[in-house]
């Protein structure tokens, strides 16, 4: 059974090359255009990784981060924050909330299945 | 108990009491120990102001103008409460440079001059011998009415009674040896007696006693209380003139001199200056005495005006002087002991103002009239001789003698003519002729020792023929046709209406004249020439003394001098050992410890010079320091170039101050701006952290894609084209969003290019109507305009305000519905410029959000679907636009029901070419 990954991007250029991207790997795709609606598809779908934009309309994905470690039923989902702020204090926050891990925009296509997989114990 | 050996040795138990407290203050004062070092004392010791005229005169005066005795209390109240500075200020200068009377001040003043101070004390001593002629008839009339006691029989002065059996001469001999133990015990450099002014303040305390004992028995052992004698008044029609507070017209020219005269009296009286300023201990003495002295004055006015009623009703019609009431009154009852101790509260009103007025005279005429006289005439034998300080004690104790005898002789010759307060107010007018010398002196930098002279000269002069000839014409000892025809028979002469005055007392008359002669001759004297060298220097040590600086004196000295010569010359003043004593003392204060200085440097010189002016006088100390030290002279140059370097360093100073709060502030602004930066910083920080993100969001895309493509030939067309198509719009995204970053940047700094020029805006905006007309087009979405013919013309950069008309447009039809949307654009006519709306029906946007649209990089939007495409750059762009022009751009809007952006743009101003070209036309 392939693992089901969760795209959270308001951006919907970058939710289409990675869902693109990760299809033709093989997983199952769900995507979410804000917070809210990521918040929501991860406790609904239970998908097995959350790839998680951290600026995003309604909820940003620190506080989507946050909410989802609060929640003790979906320890084992992981989350790979995505941002296009580099700086290191963003990347600490997000692992200081409970990322599994995180990747800076614009990135490669391969090292983000290489991460992907890596999370995944691929 | 009131015979006459009970009297005599009462008041010789009394002097001796008064003997052992000056013996022991001077102990202590030698001993360190101060006795007087305190508020109160000195407060008492200026009681000294109320002599036996106060004592016994008030309620004379009282029973003649009812509150009329008042206004000699009143100048001086005034005075201490209102002109405490002056006396401070007077206290500053003598103390910083010795002077030691008041002739000696004004001498000082006006460049160390003798023929002033002499010209002072002549004033002075003129002006005091029938003031002390009034003490000594006052305590000769109170003994002759306690010998005669029990009867109550006026004092008959004939003039047949021989000096050896009048009472009044032993009476001034026993002052005049009590004044030369306590006064010129030994020569001081401060001129200071502190036994003196134990005695005194001793004095003041007994004669206050006395009086209020006087007053609480009339008042309320002959009466029943103040409200029972005033009662008397009304009932009583002889007295009911006394109930008008102020008799009209002259009476109130008349109560001004009296103020006017009292105040300057108090600061001027030889004695006064000698307790006030020249025995003040600490300055700050002068705060208590502010109000305590105004209160002893209240005190022992408090029952003058019973005592008078008093008196005029128990000896109505029997003749009794109103003068002698306060000792009569008791005597008439029977009440001895409070006779005796009224007898002798006016024995210490007398004696306590002839001590100090005498001790203070003498040193005047010692040390400004015999001195430079001496100095003058007998050079030679003076400096001949070693040790001078006998001499100095035998001149100011013979001048006692002399002036207590003047006294005398003046209570003998002139003594009947006057009542007593007639008596005080010639003094009181002569001593006020001090006061445009002194005051012009400590505040005025312009005047000089010949407007001193003739302002002095004039005053005394104008005083002299307009009070005191006058008063001895009344006396019998002139014939008085001069009085009532003028002199050599001119009318204009007379000299109680001079110069056709008329309607004044005697005393406003001679104040008017004699200070209008005194003041116009010292002021206008003055101004003849700019002051010289001395005057210029003594000057600023007077005027600036309250400004703490260092004796100035000092500075102003160049030249050479022996130590030894100026030891020896203070030795022969103030005596070799005690000369010894002081110069080893100043070399030890000078940092040298084993007290010898080798050389003699301009403090020394100063110090030798201060030391003997408290000696002989500052005029005659600086001739005698002259004489050894070997004085370059300075020119004014140099003189007012060390004074302006004094001044410099004054202005150096202040300019430190204020250069140290201008460091504070700027510290201050420094700080803000500071903050300031850093808030700066934090907001480029967040621009900079958002452009970046705005960067890197469609980069993102470009790349992803980019690398699908890549990592894949085998994709599907339809893919492959579909990813293409959004590479290359992300890719202009990016173009556009470094445009308006870069456009923005450039606006916000001020360094864009604007293109101004008139303007059709129904132009432009067609224009921009037909850039977007695809974007309705696809869309879907209709356009109204509303837009009248030939608006006027505006003054701005067309293609700015197409980019400001494309971004309202392009934002309206980005957040339309397909197929429904509707744009209406409308140019309307304000009073002062054009206004253009675009409408749409679009979603709306929320009231929050109404500002946050024009701050960059802030997009909202309807995020349930899409994020809207952009750059978050178009509406801050346009605003800066309109503004730049001189507009507003803001939006309208009711969530659901659309919304409206508006811009207005004022009309361009009228150009007078324009206009003049129309008018022609």
């Amino acid at each position: 059974m392939s693992k089901k990954i969760l795209i959270a991007d308001d951006e919907q250029n970058i939710v289409i090359s990675i869902e693109f991207l990760l299809r033709r790997e093989g997983f199952a795709v769900l995507v979410a255009g804000d917070g809210e609606e990521a918040l929501a598809k991860v406790r609904a779908e239970r998908p097995d990784l959350v790839l998680l934009d951290v600026m995003m309309p309604r909820m940003n994905g620190f506080d989507v981060c946050q909410a989802l470690r609060a929640d003790p039923d979906l320890s084992g989902t992981r989350i790979l924050m995505l941002t296009a702020k580099g700086r290191d204090t963003e990347v600490s926050k997000g692992l200081g909330l409970g990322a599994d891990g995180y990747m800076t925009k614009p990135f490669s296509t391969k090292e983000l299945l290489a991460e992907v997989r890596k999370l995944l114990g691929m | 108990m009131l015979e006459a050996p009970v009297v005599i040795a009462v008041s010789l138990c009394y002097l001796g009491l008064l003997f052992a407290v000056a013996w022991w203050g001077d102990k202590r004062a030698d001993q360190g120990k101060s006795i007087i070092a305190n508020p109160t004392i000195y407060a008492l010791s200026m009681a000294v102001y109320c002599t036996t005229w106060t004592f016994y005169g008030s309620v004379g005066r009282a029973a003649v103008s009812g509150i009329g005795f008042l206004p000699v209390y009143l100048g001086p109240t005034l005075v201490m409460a209102l002109g405490w500075f002056l006396l401070l200020k007077m206290i500053r200068i003598v103390k910083a440079n010795r002077i030691t009377s008041i002739a000696d001040f004004i001498s000082s003043r006006y460049g160390k001059s003798h023929l002033l101070g002499g010209l002072v004390t002549i004033i002075a001593v003129v002006g005091i011998i029938p003031y002390i002629a009034l003490q000594l008839k006052a305590v000769s009339s109170s003994v002759s009415l306690l010998l005669s006691y029990p009867d109550i029989v006026m004092p008959d002065r004939s003039a047949t009674m021989s000096v050896a059996a009048d009472m009044s001469f032993y009476i001034a001999l026993i002052l005049a040896a009590f004044t030369i133990v306590f006064g010129t015990r030994h020569l001081d450099a401060t001129e200071r007696h502190e036994g003196m002014v134990a005695a005194i303040a001793l004095e003041s305390g007994v004669k206050l006693v006395a009086f209020l004992a006087v007053g609480g028995f009339v008042t309320y052992g002959l009466y029943d209380g103040f409200g029972d004698i005033f009662e008397h008044i009304t009932t009583n029609p002889e007295l009911r003139h006394l109930a008008t507070a102020i008799p009209s017209g002259a009476g109130y020219t008349g109560w001004f001199s009296l103020i006017v005269l009292s105040g300057m009296a108090v600061l001027f009286l030889p004695r006064q200056f000698q307790v006030a300023v020249v025995e003040n201990v600490n300055e700050a003495h002068l705060k208590r005495a502010a109000w305590l002295f105004p209160l002893y004055l209240l005190l022992i006015n408090i029952f003058v005006l019973p005592i008078a009623l008093g008196g005029l009703l128990h000896f109505a019609g029997q003749g009794v002087d109103a003068d002698t009431f306060v000792l009569t009154l008791p005597m008439s009852q029977r009440q001895e002991g409070l006779a005796l101790l009224v007898f002798i509260g006016g024995l210490s009103a007398a004696t306590g103002m002839v001590i100090v007025e005498t001790i203070a005279l003498s040193t005047m005429v010692c040390n400004d009239l015999v001195m430079p006289l001496l100095l003058r005439h007998k050079r030679m034998a003076i400096e001949e001789a070693k040790d001078l300080s006998g001499v100095l004690l035998s001149i100011r104790r013979g001048a006692i003698v002399l002036i207590l005898l003047l006294g005398y002789l003046y209570f003998r010759l002139a003594g009947e003519a006057y009542a007593l307060v007639a008596i005080g107010l010639i003094s009181f007018s002569a001593v006020a002729q001090f006061a445009p010398a002194m005051i012009g002196g400590m505040y005025w930098r312009g005047g000089t020792r010949g407007g001193a002279l003739a302002g002095l000269a004039a005053g005394f002069m104008v005083w002299a023929y307009t009070l005191l000839l006058p008063s001895f014409a009344k006396s019998g000892w002139l014939p008085d046709e001069f009085l009532t025809q003028g002199l050599f028979g001119i009318e204009l002469l007379r000299p109680q209406q001079l110069f056709g005055l008329g309607g004044f007392d005697e005393i406003s008359h001679c104040l008017f004249w004699s200070f209008l002669a005194n003041i116009g001759a010292y002021v206008g004297v003055s101004l003849l020439r700019p002051p010289m060298v001395a005057e210029a220097t003594q000057a600023t040590v007077f005027v600036d003394a309250l400004k703490n600086n260092g004796p100035v004196g000092a500075a102003l000295w160049r030249g050479r001098a022996k130590v030894s010569d100026l030891q020896e010359l203070v030795g022969r003043f103030l005596g070799p050992t005690r000369a010894q004593t002081l110069f080893v003392a100043y070399a030890r204060r000078r940092g040298h410890a084993d007290g010898v200085m080798l050389e003699a440097d301009a403090q020394l010189v100063q110090f030798a010079e201060s030391l003997l002016a408290g000696a002989i006088g500052s005029a005659s100390a600086r001739v005698m320091v002259a004489s050894v030290a070997k004085e370059e002279p300075l020119s004014i140059e140099e003189v007012m170039h060390i004074l302006d370097e004094a001044s410099q360093l004054r202005t150096y100073s202040r300019e430190l101050e204020r250069k140290s709060r201008e460091l504070t502030a700027a510290t201050l602004e420094l700080q803000e701006a500071n903050e300031r930066l850093q808030e700066l910083d934090r907001v480029k920080d967040d621009i900079m952290s958002s452009v970046t993100h705005e960067l890197r969001t469609p980069l993102t895309s470009i790349r992803a894609f980019s690398e699908l493509l890549r990592d894949d030939p085998r994709m599907h067309l339809a893919d492959r084209e579909r990813f293409l198509g959004l590479i290359v719009s992300e890719a202009e995204r990016l173009t556009r969003l470094i445009n308006q970053t870069l456009d923005l940047a450039k606006i916000e700094s001020g360094r864009a290019d604007w293109n101004g020029c008139e303007l059709d805006l129904k132009e432009v905006i067609e224009q921009s109507i037909a850039a977007t007309s695809q974007l309705f087009r696809e869309k879907g979405a209709d356009v109204e305009l509303d837009l009248p013919d030939n608006p006027p013309l505006i003054l701005a950069d067309r293609d700015r305000l197409i980019q400001v008309m494309l971004n309202l447009l392009s934002n309206a039809v980005k957040f339309l519905a397909p197929g429904s949307g509707r744009v209406r654009v409308a140019l309307q006519r304000l009073a002062d410029g054009l206004e253009v709306s675009v409408a749409d029906n679009g979603p709306g946007i929320r009231a929050e959000d109404q500002q946050l649209i024009f701050e960059k990089f802030r997009q909202v939007g309807d995020t349930m679907t899409a994020k809207p495409a952009g750059t978050g750059l178009g509406l801050p762009i346009s605003r800066r636009i309109v503004e730049h022009f001189g507009g507003k751009l803001w939006v309208e809007s009711v969530p659901g029901e659309g919304a409206t952006f508006r811009f207005t743009l004022p009309f361009a101003p009228v150009r007078e070419t324009a206009v003049a070209v129309a008018e022609g036309a």
